[in-house]
């Protein structure tokens, strides 16, 4: 073992934290928050829809933006970092993909649900086509078990998947079960693998230094951990933490904080803490892009949002399924005889 | 004799489907399953005494009384099949994504397509999405529609799972083209949990005109027809009016012939398109009776 490891940052800002502002990021924002995190050092620069692209949606909420248009803001303000895309198959298309392809990214995250890599073959095989570098991202990593999760990473590697990602979309693992599936995979696979973890427990850091010690050499951050639920590790304090163990990540800690703090913060709707709602998104182990769709269909249908929260889990619906929402709202209120 | 002849192209999950659909129906008569091996679906067909063949579509040419003939193999073999079946009179009912012929959604433009010699299927959410779209449409006018189409994993074979971008395509254009909306989006999520959850489909719609009780009439219309041919499909959530925009859910439980039934995504499309060859067959024994 040499005594520098290197892990590879992967800035998810300008996408997961798109849930985060109802994906109302405008050009000038993009534009500012990617030139910061490419000039603080960042490798990876992800920027699309929070759902990915094709994402803008009565679903899952309409961005002010076109996919186009925001990665080409973003595209025009990176010098040295690789603009990523993310794609979820069953919403994104492969015509998706090679219009982000012409905007400018370089490298491509495959998201499926945990159980379901199959769906991604044909995008990563027009990614590895285009030239672009393929990330297979595995969501939802809490509900399988982890030879499950080692049998999807390797059809993603099959594929021809660069890295594999192990995606706790729902915050709900605790640190063992991150080293159990993260490790499980890097044993398994010949690719890097990576983590992106959720803070909806408040363990977002703890979960990625888990990642870390099980192998993962990527890993997913957002400055301020804006994101959906109660949102991401924070990039900034990672940095400082992984400085802190002796991990080189190419990135500048004060110019990444300044970026946090003068660039993004400015714009948050809301500071992104764990309040009640996200804390039973972990808990209850559901998809954290359905916190914000949750307040409002509470309100709608005068429900607590928790208990459509704990619905959701119970009924084990999966990432993307933000129309359940309504339904499971709706049915709750029929049961108590509102509305 | 009172009922036309068929054969069924491809005796997979989705053949033997519409094979037993077939056998229960009062104007089509089960005449021949063909694929291109042995099989196990064929070994099924043959058990049941039902006239199998290994020659694929020729065996299907070479019977001149077999009329109209559905085809559940896939996009690449269809295209070939299909000029072969126009040249020897037969009607086809295409069930892959090849897309020959205009597609047809029973309850809503059959009667405009039904002179064509091809007709196909679109897909599993656009069988369930699209008469309620058409539905609103009618009344309301609909700028946009985007329907959200959840699925069993057990559910999605390998076709489905290798071009699934095919599904969200070919839906959006049948959203538009068969339920008149301006602009059509299709999403489609696949959900492992066990025991497999039914096919859920929420659809939007953005409306022109925003009358809810009409827009709930004819939504509850639309159902019962499709319930006339599709018996589990249910209504769950009932038009929802969020100011120009619809919400409506709907829940496909599978009739259980030979597909379990949390597998409505493939009952609704084998049961469209026996409810299409029924009516296309009707209309033949009506014009020989006529003769």
């Amino acid at each position: 073992m040499s005594d520098i490891k290197s892990i590879h940052i992967v800035d998810t800002t300008l996408r997961d934290g798109s849930h985060a502002v109802s994906h109302q990021f405008t050009a000038e924002q993009i534009a500012a928050i990617a030139g910061g995190l490419d000039a603080a050092g960042v490798e990876y620069i992800e920027v699309s829809h929070g759902d990915g692209l094709a994402g803008s949606s009565y679903n899952y909420g309409w961005a002010a933006l076109g996919d186009a248009e925001m990665l080409k803001a973003a595209s025009e303000a990176i010098k040295k970092g690789k603009l990523t895309v993310l794609l979820l198959p069953g919403i994104g298309t492969v015509e998706d993909l090679k219009m982000a392809a012409d905007c400018g990214a370089k490298v491509v995250r495959v998201a499926t649900h945990v159980t379901e890599a199959d769906i991604g073959e044909q995008h990563i095989g027009l990614a590895k086509k285009l030239g672009m570098m393929a990330v297979g991202f595995l969501m939802m990593c809490h509900m399988a078990p982890p030879e499950k999760v080692v049998e999807q990473a390797k059809l993603f590697e099959s594929y021809g998947a660069d890295y594999i990602n192990i995606a706790d979309s729902a915050g709900a693992m605790l640190p063992e079960d991150v080293k159990a599936r993260v490790g499980a995979v890097v044993e398994a696979v010949k690719v890097p693998v990576g983590f992106h973890a959720h803070n909806n427990l408040t363990l977002a850091t703890a979960n990625a230094l888990a990642a870390v010690e099980a192998g993962a050499t990527f890993l997913d951050g957002a400055c301020r951990g804006l994101g959906a639920g109660a949102g991401n590790a924070q990039t900034e304090a990672l940095i400082g933490v992984l400085d802190k163990l002796g991990y080189h990540t190419g990135v500048d800690f004060y110019k990444i904080m300044d970026v946090a703090e003068d660039i993004v913060e400015p714009i948050m709707h809301r500071p992104q803490v764990v309040r009640n709602a996200p804390l039973m998104l972990g808990y209850a182990g559901v998809y954290s892009s359905f916190l914000l769709h949750t307040y409002r269909a509470a309100e709608k249908f005068n429900l607590d949002p928790r208990d459509i929260l704990v619905e959701l889990g119970r009924r084990r619906m999966v990432g993307g399924q933000e129309d359940m929402i309504v339904d499971v709202a709706y049915q709750l209120a029929q049961m108590r005889g509102g509305n | 004799m009172d009922k036309v002849k068929v054969a069924v192209i491809g005796p997979g999950n989705i053949g033997s489907d519409l094979m037993y659909k077939i056998l229960r129906s009062r104007h089509l008569e089960m005449a021949l399953m063909t694929g291109i091996v042995e099989s196990e679906g064929i070994k099924r067909a043959r058990n049941m005494g039902i006239k199998t063949s290994i020659e694929g579509v020729n065996a299907v040419l070479a019977e001149d009384d077999i009329k109209i003939v559905f085809d559940a193999t896939g996009a690449r073999p269809h295209l070939q099949h299909a000029p072969l079946l126009k040249e020897a009179g037969k009607i086809a009912i295409d069930l892959t994504p090849a897309a020959v012929g205009p597609y047809v959604v029973p309850c809503v433009n059959l009667d405009k397509v039904k002179a064509e010699p091809n007709l196909n299927m679109v897909t599993c959410g656009g069988q369930a999405t699209v008469p309620i779209v058409y539905a609103i449409n009618r009344v309301a006018g609909a700028r946009y529609a985007e329907i959200v189409a959840c699925i069993a994993s057990k559910s999605a074979g390998p076709g489905t799972r290798q071009n699934i971008d095919e599904f969200t395509q070919t839906t959006a254009r049948a959203l538009e083209v068969v339920g008149g909306a301006k602009k059509g989006k299709a999403i489609i999520i696949l959900n492992p949990a066990e025991p497999p959850i039914m096919m859920h489909n929420t659809v939007y719609v953005e409306v022109e005109k925003p009358d809810l009780t009409a827009i709930r009439a004819s939504v509850e219309a639309i159902v019962k027809e499709i319930q006339s041919y599709v018996p589990g499909y249910r209504l769950v959530v009932p038009p929802i009016l969020d100011d120009n925009k619809v919400t409506v859910a709907v829940e496909v439980e599978g009739a259980g012939d030979f597909l379990p039934k949390y597998s409505g995504n493939l009952d609704i499309i084998t049961s469209a398109a026996v409810a299409v060859a029924e009516r296309l067959a009707q209309m033949t024994l009506l014009k020989e009776g006529v003769a």
